[in-house]
C-alpha cells in the first residue's frame, strides 16, 4: 500500500464463535478525509470497525484472521502495543459515553491514563480539545459540572473533545448521530468536516444521505464482504456491483 | 379524531370503579408502610423511653465521657465501650472493606461472568453462617495466634476486628458487585477505546462510576459490626478499660447489654438500655457522615 493509506485491511477474516461475520475483507483508507461505510443492519460495519481499534479482542469469542496495518505496522505485532493502537485509532460511539465525572475529567481523562500529571499541561490540554470541537466557549465556566448534564448533542461533542485529548491520529465514529436530532446531526457533520482536515475518519452511518454528504470514499458492505469501496460519488452514482446499485437506490430490503 | 386522543374513553362508571380500585390499593399500601414505620418508631420509642431518664439523672456529658461503670454503686460511665465499638468497628471496616471491595473488583472486572454467577452466591452463603461460630473459630484460631505471634492476651481488638471483618465480607461482597455490574458497560468501552488499561479504567471510572453504591455496601456492612455482640463477646475479652493498642481487649456497646442484661435490675438496668440509646445515636451518627461524604465527593470538584 501507498504512503497515504492510514490504515489498511488484507483478506480479514472474524469470527464469532462459528458465526462468520467478516469475510475476506482488504480496504484500504486514505488520510486526513472521510471515509464512510454503508451496508445493511448486521452486515458487519461495527465489526470491522472494532477491528481497526481492536476493540472486538474484548469478546472472547471472537477470533481474527489476516492483516491489519497503521502506517503499514502491523496492529497485531508487538511493536504496536495494543493500549498505543487504542491512543491513535479512537472512537467515538453510537450513544454518548461521557464518564460520569466532570467536563474537565472526562476530557482530561485519556491524557492522565497516558501519563500527562501537570495541572496547568491537563488545563491547556482541555481547553484546545474543547475549543476543537466549539465546546470551549460554551462550557469554559461550567468545567467542573457532570457531563450528564449535558445534551445529547453536546455530550457526543465531549466525546469527541476526550479524543481528540489524547491527540489520535484516527477516528472510528459508529454511526454517531444516530442518538441525535437533525440539528445536532448537521453540526457533528460540519465538525467532522473540520476535523477531517487534521484526523482520518472512518464512519460507519445508515444514513445514506449522510455518506454522500460527507465522505470522500465509501464503502458498502453486505453480509460480511465489503462489496465495493470506491469514491463516494462513484459508488452512489455509478456503481461497479449490482448489489450496490439495488442498495443504493434503496431496492434492497 | 377520536383516536388521536390517545387513551380510549371509558364511561363514567368504569372511570369510577378504576378510581375506586386506585384508592383501595394505595390505601392498603399506605397501612402496610404505615404499620412497618410505627413499629420502627415503638421501639426507638421504647428504648428512649426506658434510657433516657437515667442518663439525664447521671447527666448525659458524664455518661458518654466517664470511665466508671460500678453499676452496684451506682456509678455509670460507658466511656470505654463506645470508645471499643468504635475500635472495633473500624478495624472491621478496614479489614473487610478492604477485602470486599478488593473481592468485589476481582469478581467483576477481572473474572469471566460464568465465575461471578458460581462465586458470589458462594460468598453470600457465609452471611447464612452464625455468628457463635465466627466467634467460636476466632477463639479457638485467631487468638491463640495472635497471642503467640504478637503477644497480649489474644482477646484483643484486633480479634474482634478480623472477625467482624470477615463476617461482614459477604454483605459488603454482594451489595459492591452489584454495584460495580450496574455500571454500564458504555463507560468502560469508551475508557479502554481511549487506550486506557483494564486496571485504569477500574480505577478512574468504574469505582467512581459506582461510588455510591460501594458507600452504601460499606455502611450496612458497618452496621452489621457495630450491631454484632455475640462473636465480639466471645474474641474482645470485655474488660472495662478504654483501649491503649490494638492488642488490647475491648467491650463493645453491644456486648455491655447482652453480658449484664441478665441480671441487671433497677437502674443498672435503665443504664443498660441508655447504652442502647447511645449505641442507636451513634449508628445514627456513622451512617449521615457516610451519606453526606458519598454526597459532597459526588458533588466535589474531582480536578485533583
Ligand atoms: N458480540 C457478538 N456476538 C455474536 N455475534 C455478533 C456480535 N456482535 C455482532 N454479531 C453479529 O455479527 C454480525 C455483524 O454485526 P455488526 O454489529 O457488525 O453489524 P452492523 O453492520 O454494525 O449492524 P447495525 O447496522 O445494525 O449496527 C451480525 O449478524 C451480528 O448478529
Ligand atoms: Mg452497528
Amino acid at each position: 500500500m501507498t504512503a497515504q493509506h492510514k490504515i489498511h485491511s488484507k483478506d480479514l477474516n472474524l469470527w464469532y464463535g462459528d458465526f462468520h461475520a467478516l469475510k475476506d475483507v482488504s480496504i484500504a483508507v486514505r488520510d486526513r478525509m472521510i471515509t464512510a461505510i454503508i451496508g445493511p443492519s448486521g452486515c458487519g460495519k461495527s465489526t470491522l470497525l472494532r477491528c481497526f481499534n481492536r476493540m472486538n479482542d474484548l469478546n472472547a469469542a471472537v477470533r481474527v484472521q489476516g492483516g491489519l496495518f497503521l502506517d503499514g505496522q502491523d496492529c497485531y505485532g508487538a511493536r504496536l502495543p495494543l493500549t498505543q493502537l487504542r491512543k491513535r485509532v479512537g472512537m467515538v460511539f453510537q450513544r454518548p459515553n461521557p464518564f460520569p465525572l466532570s467536563i474537565f475529567d472526562n476530557v482530561a481523562y485519556g491524557p492522565r491514563v497516558h501519563g500527562v500529571t501537570g495541572k496547568d499541561r491537563l488545563a491547556e490540554i482541555v481547553e484546545q480539545s474543547l475549543a476543537s470541537t466549539a465546546l470551549w466557549d460554551v462550557l469554559k465556566d461550567r468545567l467542573w459540572e457532570p457531563a450528564l448534564d449535558l445534551s445529547a448533542e453536546q455530550q457526543q461533542r465531549l466525546c469527541i473533545s476526550r479524543l481528540v485529548a489524547v491527540e489520535p491520529e484516527v477516528l472510528l465514529m459508529d454511526e454517531p448521530c444516530s442518538a441525535l436530532d437533525p440539528i445536532a446531526t448537521e453540526h457533528i457533520e460540519e465538525l467532522m468536516r473540520t476535523l477531517a482536515e487534521k484526523y482520518t475518519i472512518i464512519i460507519v452511518t445508515h444514513n445514506m444521505q449522510q455518506a454522500a454528504r460527507i465522505s470522500k470514499e465509501t464503502g458498502f458492505m453486505l453480509l460480511g464482504e465489503l462489496v465495493e469501496f470506491g469514491q463516494t460519488e462513484q459508488v452512489f452514482t455509478n456503481p461497479r456491483d449490482k448489489r450496490t446499485e439495488d442498495y443504493v437506490t434503496g431496492r434492497y430490503g | 379524531m377520536r383516536a388521536s386522543q390517545g387513551m380510549p374513553k371509558r364511561s363514567p362508571l368504569g372511570a369510577w370503579l378504576d378510581r375506586k380500585q386506585d384508592l383501595f390499593i394505595s390505601s392498603i399500601l399506605l397501612v402496610v408502610a404505615l404499620s412497618a414505620i410505627s413499629g420502627l418508631v415503638v421501639i426507638t420509642a421504647f428504648i428512649f423511653k426506658e434510657g433516657l431518664p437515667i442518663m439525664l439523672q447521671v447527666g448525659v456529658g458524664k455518661f458518654v465521657s466517664s470511665s466508671d461503670w460500678y453499676p452496684a454503686e451506682g456509678h455509670f460511665g460507658i466511656f470505654p465501650m463506645i470508645m471499643g465499638s468504635l475500635a472495633v468497628t473500624a478495624g472491621a471496616l478496614v479489614i473487610g472493606g478492604v477485602l470486599g471491595l478488593g473481592c468485589a473488583v476481582v469478581l467483576t472486572q477481572f473474572c469471566p461472568r460464568w465465575a461471578v454467577s458460581i462465586l458470589k452466591p458462594s460468598i453470600e452463603l457465609l452471611a447464612g453462617i452464625p455468628s457463635v461460630v465466627y466467634g467460636f473459630i476466632g477463639v479457638v484460631i485467631l487468638v491463640p495466634m495472635i497471642r503467640v505471634h504478637l503477644g497480649g492476651p489474644g482477646l484483643s481488638v484486633l480479634a474482634s476486628s478480623i472477625v467482624l471483618g470477615i463476617m461482614m465480607l459477604p454483605t459488603v461482597t454482594s451489595i459492591s458487585v452489584d454495584a460495580l455490574q450496574a455500571v454500564p458497560k458504555a463507560y468502560r468501552d469508551g475508557s479502554i477505546a481511549l487506550g486506557a488499561t483494564h486496571w485504569q479504567t477500574t480505577r478512574m471510572v468504574i469505582l467512581k462510576a459506582s461510588r455510591s453504591g460501594l458507600v452504601a455496601a460499606m455502611i450496612l456492612g458497618m452496621g452489621r459490626a457495630v450491631g454484632e455482640t455475640m462473636a465480639v463477646i466471645m474474641v474482645a475479652g470485655n474488660t472495662l478499660d478504654v483501649p491503649d493498642s490494638i492488642l488490647a481487649p475491648v467491650r463493645t456497646l453491644t456486648s455491655n447489654i447482652a453480658l449484664e442484661m441478665g441480671y441487671a435490675a433497677g437502674d443498672h438496668r435503665k443504664a443498660l438500655f441508655a447504652t442502647g440509646v447511645v449505641l442507636f445515636v451513634i449508628i445514627m451518627i456513622l451512617n449521615t457522615i457516610a451519606l453526606t461524604v458519598s454526597r459532597r465527593r459526588s458533588r466535589r470538584k474531582s480536578g485533583a
